[in-house]
């Protein structure tokens, strides 16, 4: 594996990271797996798409933010008013986002941003050893950011009773609190988290596409769980990191299964391996071991 | 204080399992009063508890906690004036959270919900204080998780979060059916003593005879989702077990089969 493809690995890790916290806030902290993640991404990258033909690339992550919030809480809504299952919930508004995603996009299957303003534009040049870090860098102080924030935010009385809602969230009605809103308010965030990432996809690969959302909810499962194996749950913060590196290390994964030749058809299947792989371990431990 | 009205709550209303579980009902609590309630399987007496603390809907009735008719305000609502503890020990805590965050959840009863700071220094100094009145040495352990103490540690913290804000009304349900004998005592007797210091409405669901008469200032007897027997004032301080198994039978026209109610 060239040094290139390392970079170009850690660089993809690092901003599908964003996503994979957006999971972990779904997935571990509400213990609800929401498959909304595949249409947010794209709406995501589809509004920061429209907003960089507008020359509004910065302002683009925010609003791709906004947007995913709006998307997760239409998933909340649906779980706790009209008491549909999560799961169900998730795939609803997914399948209804692939056709919002297309209206955003103006009816196109794909938008190029090639010679467009991106957030990436301002930082370019900071080149050595041929490989041009200004991606890396952003993306990490973008990173960086939304990581402190989060973990800020997990501490707060919202985050407590965010967490413990997925832990017993009989225990958090019982003390008073509306469970509803707190789903609300944390599928509302994971969803957010993972658009942004969409956003920055959209602006470093310049281009966007109404299908590039397949999977991405398996692709942050398995951030999180390889994560939490490889680098452990001791505390908040750690936990949080772990999920980080568990996407660099999923990505550096796919770099070495392309490099030692296999068609990038059969990634998502190697995805969905990997996933059952680190979902079953408790159990094939058990039985193996 | 607590007024239940002619509550009654049906089951699988329409379906060949329907069970008339709550048959108008009527209760009354006084201030400060603490209630025991007995009964076999199936008399009602968790699903009275559940129909005051709103975690089921009830079919007819009202019911009035401090002179306001709460009978359609969700769960959460009703929460706020409310303390809780369940028979399992599992259910009242956040088991992957610290013991500091779990009190500090239940110290945020009431308040605003919002990116305040979770838990403050000031907090965890009073957090100290009330868990030392425990006597299990939790103090020393407020930052690890909740997962890591035992079924009656949890138990007894459970209690201490119920109470933490002072509720109007206390409902245990059964909250030392799932623990080993001597833990069971010393949660109860903590029970007693933090509904004795703070005056607490209470509501205690027991499976033991013994402590039904033993404990609280007034014992109610439920059999087929009605109130049997009412015992209070010199009536209840001259029961005893024998002849509260005796009048229960007589009352209920059943015999007591309920090996647990007895042995314990």
């Amino acid at each position: 594996m060239s040094v290139l493809v390392l970079l170009g690995s850690i660089e993809l890790g690092i901003i599908y990271a964003i996503m994979a916290l957006g999971v972990f806030v779904s997935f571990r902290t509400l213990n609800m797996p929401d498959l909304s993640v595949d249409g947010s991404f794209v709406l995501g990258a589809a509004v920061s798409a429209v907003m960089s033909l507008n020359g509004h690339p910065f302002l683009g992550l925010g609003i791709a933010f906004i947007a995913g919030c709006g998307a997760g809480s239409i998933t909340a809504l649906l779980h706790t008013k009209l008491k549909i299952q999560p799961l169900l919930a998730g795939i609803l508004t997914m399948l209804a986002l692939y056709s919002l995603n297309l209206k955003v996009m103006s009816g196109r299957a794909n938008i190029p941003l090639i010679n467009k303003a991106t957030v990436f534009k301002p930082f370019e040049g900071i080149i050595l050893g041929g490989y041009d870090y200004s991606k890396l860098l952003f993306s990490l102080a973008v990173l960086t950011l939304l990581l402190l924030l989060l973990l800020l935010f997990l501490k707060t009385r919202l985050g407590f009773v965010l967490r413990a809602t997925g832990d017993n969230d009989q225990m958090v009605r019982a003390l008073g609190v509306n469970t509803d809103l707190v789903i609300l308010v944390g599928l509302a965030l994971s969803n957010g988290l993972v658009a942004v990432a969409g956003a920055l996809i959209a602006q470093s690969q310049s281009f966007v596409d109404v299908g590039m959302g397949i999977g991405m909810v398996v692709i942050g499962l398995a951030s999180v769980i390889i994560g939490e194996v490889v680098f452990g749950v001791s505390s908040l913060l750690r936990r949080l990191i772990a999920v980080i590196l568990g996407s660099i290390l999923y990505r550096l994964i796919i770099a070495f299964a392309l490099d030692i030749g296999m068609p990038p058809t059969d990634l998502k299947l190697v995805s969905a391996v990997i996933v059952a792989l680190a979902m079953s371990m408790p159990i094939l431990k058990k039985r193996f071991l | 204080m607590l007024r239940v009205e002619s509550l009654s709550k049906t089951f699988g209303k329409g379906s060949t399992n329907e069970k008339l579980a709550l048959n108008e009902i009527n209760l009354s609590l006084q201030e400060g009063e603490f209630v025991t309630i007995i009964g076999g399987n199936g008399a009602g007496k968790s699903t009275l508890l559940n129909c005051i603390s709103g975690v089921y809907e009830i079919d007819e009735g009202r019911i009035i906690l401090d002179s306001k008719d709460v009978t359609s305000d969700p769960e959460y609502k009703r929460s706020r004036h409310i303390g809780r503890v369940f028979q399992d020990p599992l259910k009242g805590t956040a088991h992957d959270m610290t013991i500091e965050e779990n009190l500090a959840i239940a110290f945020a009863k009431g308040k605003p919900v919002g990116l305040q700071s979770g838990v403050t220094k000031k907090d965890t100094t009073l957090f100290k204080e009330r868990l030392e009145l425990l006597d299990l040495g939790l103090e020393n352990r407020i930052r690890q998780k909740v997962g890591l103490l035992s079924g009656g540690q949890r138990q007894a913290l459970t209690l201490l979060m119920a109470t933490i804000i002072k509720p109007r009304l206390l409902l245990l349900d059964e909250h030392t059916a799932a623990l080993d004998p001597t833990i069971a005592r010393k949660v109860l007797s903590l029970t007693r003593k933090l509904v004795s210091e703070e005056k607490l409405c209470t509501l205690m669901i027991t499976h033991n005879m013994k402590a039904s008469l033993e404990y609280g200032t007034r014992t109610i007897m439920m059999h087929g989702g009605k109130i049997m027997m009412d015992l209070q004032g010199e009536e209840r301080e001259d029961m005893t077990v024998d002849r509260l198994i005796e009048q229960f039978e007589k009352r209920s026209g059943a015999e007591l089969d309920n090996d647990r109610m007895l042995l314990s």
